[in-house]
């Protein structure tokens, strides 16, 4: 199981870095949301997907059966996703100013406050 | 005895931003209650100092889920330090954005997202988590985000992209670093990080990684060399306020998360981040400096000696003894004063002398001698010319450098003070001994708003030159804290 998410991982990764430097800006909000998913399942996949239970107790027991896996990776990854919602509703946002006030796509062309 | 009410820095903000929000669209009440809320964030933060130095650090553990379980905020001097000129920076942008900010920016909510830009950098410095840190990051980005690109303004939105692009990315990079960091050493606490490595917890290869991760994400924020070109091309950009306050504090957010990270929690990790930080400080400043030689725009020159100037604090943590972070602490509370003032300076030369390019400015010497002074105080001290504080800050750090016998460093610094001399002396002769050119836009009116956070800040860089003593002081505490073995 792990390998397979360390490979999907891999490979939201490589989609995110081509469409990054695609010279798009639309391309590029693509590529920010792969990157920001291949994030969160890295932070998943790298302490160990663990046996597969869950983390709770069951009923009538009074502590967790031995070996759960680790809930804070992904307590983290909710706080993550959430952050990048809003962190791409506002891309999404800017992105849609720059085309109508710059009628700009090509990152090429992007380049009038650089020196 | 009740501690220090700590909730107060990160709350203060947050409650202010709530009111702006009640109060959208009632222009005056939100200048009066920026104003405020930032002034008391400011009292706040010097209490906090004072609190800090006499009964050692405060910690607040909430919901009384101590460490390393639950999350922390946490003020040791340096934290202290930090919010403290927050608090300062904080105070004197909301004066000055009174008369700068345009009316149809504060319809839009400028007065709250400033403070909940205030709220993320007060919750950075604050807190004891690794992770925490990501998201106060975020908080203060975001803010940054629409800070930067309220006015919707054809370079504004412009500079917004590269901006938001760039450290979206890194912000990606510090939150993989930081799962690393849980995933080889089971902790996210940074007193319990730097325990778990001095202990030899954790696999060397995982701490590495992890450490690589940060170094690059914090670079980016802080402009390190080659990761700075988001700044130069969009720190120019927005509204006089909005560029001081970035300039001022924002870059020193990544500079803190260097230290804090590198300097307490990674101090045991095996001698790689440290030369490789050393290497990109002096380019740092090299490339700095260079890059502000070429320019005629005098937010854009400025901007420059922001990454160059950088250079030079993260060189302190590079040489990692206590003296030396203790420097590179006073580097940064005198740089923020210092650049902050240069950039309210580049707000008055634009309004006065018609523009910011240099070529089409001049003559404001003749036109308005006291901000010749008062752009003279920050300027030399930028260059290190003494008595200034500048002077004093490039002394201590350069005392380190030849204590370890780096003498090419050492020339680097002191040839790259030279050159931030020559760009200051080029501002100085095109825009106020140079003739006012006929092509010269016609000068705007000037308010109080505009010289008296200048004034403040001058007074201050005044006092930090005639009695550096004192913040060397609460600076060798902060270092002292920081290097302290790590206890539970």
């Amino acid at each position: 199981m792990e390998i397979i998410i360390i490979l999907l991982t891999g490979f939201l990764f490589g989609c995110g870095i081509y469409l990054m430097l695609r010279r798009g800006l639309a391309r590029m909000l693509i590529g920010i949301l792969f990157l920001s998913q291949a994030c969160n399942l890295a932070i998943l996949v790298a302490p160990g997907l663990g046996p597969g239970f869950s983390a709770i107790i069951g009923d009538g027991e009074t502590a967790l059966a031995a070996g759960y896996p680790d809930p804070l990776p992904q307590a983290l990854i909710l706080t993550a996703i959430v952050i990048g919602f809003g962190v791409i509703a506002f891309s999404i946002a800017l992105i849609k100013q720059v085309y109508q006030k710059l009628n700009i796509e090509d990152y090429d062309r992007l380049t009038h406050t650089d020196s | 005895m009740t501690t220090f009410p700590l909730y107060l820095c990160p709350l203060i903000p947050l409650g202010a931003a709530l009111m702006q929000l009640l109060l959208r669209g009632r222009t005056r009440a939100q200048n009066v209650v920026a104003v405020v809320s930032t002034g008391l964030l400011m009292v706040v933060g010097v209490t906090l100092v004072a609190y800090v130095k006499t009964h050692g650090q405060v910690v607040l553990d909430i919901g009384d889920w101590t460490a390393p379980v639950g999350i922390r905020l946490q003020a040791d001097m340096l934290s202290a330090l930090m919010v403290a000129i927050t608090g300062v920076i904080g105070f004197c942008g909301a004066l000055h954005s009174l008369p700068e900010t345009s009316e149809s920016d504060m319809k839009r909510g400028y007065h709250v997202i400033y403070q909940f830009l205030l709220f993320g950098v007060c919750g950075s410095f604050l807190t004891n988590d690794l992770f925490n840190l990501y998201v106060w990051f975020e908080v203060m980005l975001l803010s940054s985000f629409v800070l930067l690109a309220i006015g919707r303004g054809k370079a504004q939105l412009e500079g917004a992209v590269k901006y938001v692009v760039l450290n979206i990315v890194a912000s990606m990079i510090f939150l993989i670093g930081a799962g690393l960091v849980y995933a080889t050493l089971g902790t996210l606490n940074f007193s319990d990080i730097a325990h778990r490595i001095a202990e030899g917890q954790g696999s060397a290869a995982g701490i590495r990684v992890a450490a690589v991760f940060l170094l690059i994400a914090f670079s980016v924020k802080a402009g390190l060399f080659p990761l700075y070109a988001w700044l130069p091309s969009s720190y120019h950009t927005p509204s006089h306020t909005v560029s001081a306050v970035f300039a001022g504090l924002l870059t020193k957010v990544g500079v803190y998360a260097l230290i804090r990270t590198f300097g307490a929690a990674f101090a045991a990790e095996d001698g790689f981040v440290l030369p490789v930080l050393w290497v990109v400080s002096l380019a740092t400043m090299v490339v700095g400096v260079l890059g502000a030689a070429s320019q005629f725009h005098v937010r854009k020159i400025l901007s420059f000696h922001i990454i160059s100037q950088i250079g030079y604090m993260t060189f302190g943590l590079a040489l990692g003894t206590a003296g030396a972070i203790a420097a590179a602490i006073f580097y940064v509370i005198h740089h923020i004063i210092v650049k902050t003032n240069l950039f309210f300076a580049a707000s008055v030369i634009d309004r006065i002398g018609g523009g910011e390019d240099l070529k089409k400015t001049g003559g404001l010497y003749g036109k308005a001698p006291w901000l010749a002074v008062l752009f003279l105080i920050p300027a030399l001290s930028l260059g290190g010319i003494p008595p200034f504080s500048g002077f004093w800050a490039k002394l201590a750090l350069l005392r380190e450098i030849l204590g370890v016998d780096a003498w090419v460093a050492a020339s680097i610094a002191l040839i790259v003070g030279i050159f931030t001399l020559f760009s200051m002396t080029k501002i100085w002769a095109e825009a106020f001994w140079k003739d006012r050119p006929d092509t010269a836009a016609a000068p705007r009116r000037i308010y109080a708003g505009h010289v008296v956070p200048m004034v403040l800040l001058a007074v201050g860089t005044v006092a930090l030159s005639i009695y550096p003593t004192y913040l060397f002081e609460l600076a060798e505490i902060a270092a002292n804290d920081l290097l302290k073995p790590p206890v539970r």
